[in-house]
């Protein structure tokens, strides 16, 4: 499993209420949700957004509410993968249990630039910056989390 | 190895005799948690799923609490799903307007989260529980979902950081300044994937409420949990209200942390933090007598909407007038907290300084509605996060405090020390 796409850049402790405010929580769907993805941070986001793009962030990405309406809204929008220098907690597990791939890659996040474009092989943890030529190990994920998305998210899993 | 109380809870209710922070287990659940928010979302891979049954419909719990009463057809049509849902599967704790509460105010009182139970919930301030002695912790929709279908969640264990609380809060201080102090200490990620365990002997001079409001606000930490050790205050909580049976753990002696503090209660002062991070804390001496105007008071959600919160409140607006542009909205956290603040007179004392006495709802908190902050407004608020947006408009602002420091705000109309009103 691969992504490469043009990476949208963010800071730290990116929230759950700037990646989709409460006041369009009145929804679940992914396609209304999307249309308002990070617009309190970067009202530009979601113009110019492209499928298979890729969104860098640094540390505490996704803190505050459970909304597992954020890991979708960003799926929705486009995103490939985020990548950020650590995650919050029930983030991680939201976007894992929805299959949006994500990966924790400290010098990654700080490195890459807006704009970048970046390439992710997801098995080796791979992470490639295509504009400068940098290259990063990033932690693929444990074989549990493998096996979650192997077999197409969390409900699967169970079943 | 020695394990922490998360350690233990976690490992009986994987039937484990040992866990280690980092190991991946399964457990059994207690309860399963879910909003108007986050239950829909629950509900569609629930069907999309194929789903028929839930594993016990005595350990669901579906509370009615964001954008209720409904404040819009969208919100409305989401509690309609919940509660056909909830009528489908015959779930006993379904509450909606009317029998409602905030839902981390609610679940403790009607007894369904004790000592020793584990519970995930579908909203982030489920860590909230740990102060009763139990591991709770908010998960999202999909979680959930797999909870109501198995009974059943993964964790990986967590590592922990002990809080050694000593001596005794003084004056005004109360859970809210004690847990923003801690947060401004380590900040909003200090915590990130642990556990944040209070111990000591400071813990015996806080109340139930001071000890929800503190594992309210572990999420704002990072953390995955918040806990208290079980007491006589946690044991009279319970008693005849605990619908489970009471099982208390306690750390081992030579249980592992990865940190430990000591926090020295009789130092910390009333606390505030500022926009837009809970970190960003100043104490109230730190802060000029005019150097914050603010437009609104807020005093309620889940983390201060308990009985204890509104008398505190009350002591400082008795006789007083909120001043004049501030609009204070006060918010008893459940329908039994609303009808004793009402016959302990303290509505009376409220309404005659000016403010009104809402229904229980988050409403505000999370910019739902009764109480929405346009462009360049800022709001004192009891509840958990200031982020950008929080309470409405992407330029307002929201200021976290205590119900006394919230209420001597609205007084003055400036961020104000209680000592002071």
């Amino acid at each position: 499993m691969n992504a490469k796409g043009k990476v949208h850049k963010f800071g730290d402790n990116v929230d759950t209420d700037v990646i989709i405010p409460a006041r369009y929580l009145n929804t679940a769907s992914h396609k209304e949700l999307a249309a308002h993805c990070m617009e309190d941070i970067d009202k530009e986001f979601v113009n110019n957004v492209k499928d298979g793009d890729i969104m860098v962030a640094t540390k505490n990405f996704g803190c505050g509410s459970s909304r597992e309406h954020a890991p979708i809204a960003i799926k929705a929008s486009g995103i490939s993968c985020v990548i950020a220098s650590s995650f919050a907690r029930i983030f991680y597990r939201n976007a894992i249990n929805i299959g949006l791939p994500i990966i924790e890659c400290p010098e990654a996040a700080e490195a890459i630039n807006d704009g970048d474009t970046v390439s992710i092989d997801f098995n080796t943890g791979v992470i490639t910056d295509e504009t400068t030529g940098e290259s990063f190990k990033g932690e693929p994920f444990p074989e549990f989390i493998q096996n979650i998305i192997q077999k197409g998210g969390l409900i699967n899993s169970i079943k | 190895m020695g394990m922490t109380m998360s350690q233990k809870i976690l490992a009986a209710h994987a039937g484990l005799d040992e866990v280690k922070a980092g190991q991946l287990i399964e457990a059994k659940l207690d309860l399963v948690l879910g909003n108007d928010v986050t239950t829909p979302v629950a509900i569609n891979v629930f069907e999309q799923n194929g789903a028929t049954s839930v594993f016990d419909n005595t350990k669901i719990a579906l509370i009615m609490d964001h954008f209720t009463p409904n404040k819009d057809i969208k919100a409305a049509t989401q509690v309609k799903q919940s509660r056909e849902f909830a009528d489908k599967y015959n779930i006993k704790n379904y509450r909606d307007v009317g029998g409602m509460g905030i839902e981390h105010a609610l679940l403790p009182e009607m007894g369904l989260v004790g000592p020793g139970c584990l519970c995930i919930g579908a909203d982030s301030h489920t860590c909230t529980y740990g102060a009763l002695g139990a591991f709770s912790t908010g998960v999202g929709s999909t979680d959930m979902c797999a909870g109501m279908m198995s009974g059943k969640a993964w964790f990986k264990v967590p590592a922990a950081i002990k809080f050694n609380l000593v001596g005794k809060p003084r004056g005004f201080v109360a859970g809210k300044d004690i847990i923003l102090h801690i947060i401004g200490k380590i900040g909003v990620d200090g915590a990130l994937y642990k556990s944040m365990e209070f111990a000591g002997e400071g813990v015996k001079y806080l109340n139930i409420d001071d000890r929800l409001c503190i594992a309210n606000m572990a999420i704002e930490a990072g953390a995955k949990n918040g806990i208290f050790p079980v007491d006589d205050i946690t044991r009279e909580y319970c008693d005849g209200r605990y619908q489970g049976t009471p099982v208390e753990y306690a750390a081992d002696d030579d249980a592992v942390y990865d940190e430990e503090y000591t926090i020295d209660l009789s130092e910390i002062r009333p606390t505030v933090a500022f926009p837009h991070l809970p970190e960003n804390t100043r104490t109230v001496d730190e802060i000029g007598d005019t150097e914050v105007k603010i437009d609104q008071v807020v005093i309620g959600s889940c983390t201060n909407g308990r009985i204890s919160d509104l008398r505190a409140a009350a002591e400082i607006l008795k006789g007083k007038t909120i001043a004049r542009g501030v609009r204070c909205i006060v918010i008893p956290g459940t329908q039994k907290i609303w009808q004793q603040a009402m016959h302990e007179g303290l509505f009376d004392i409220f309404v005659d300084a000016g403010a009104v006495v809402s229904t229980p709802t988050c409403g505000p908190c999370l910019g739902g509605h009764m109480g929405i902050l346009a462009a360049g407004e800022r709001a004192v608020s009891t509840t958990n996060r200031n982020f950008v947006g929080r309470m409405g408009h992407v330029d307002s602002e929201v200021y976290l405090a205590s119900p006394a420091v919230a209420a001597a705000s609205a007084v003055t109309g400036y961020i104000t020390n209680p000592e002071k009103v």
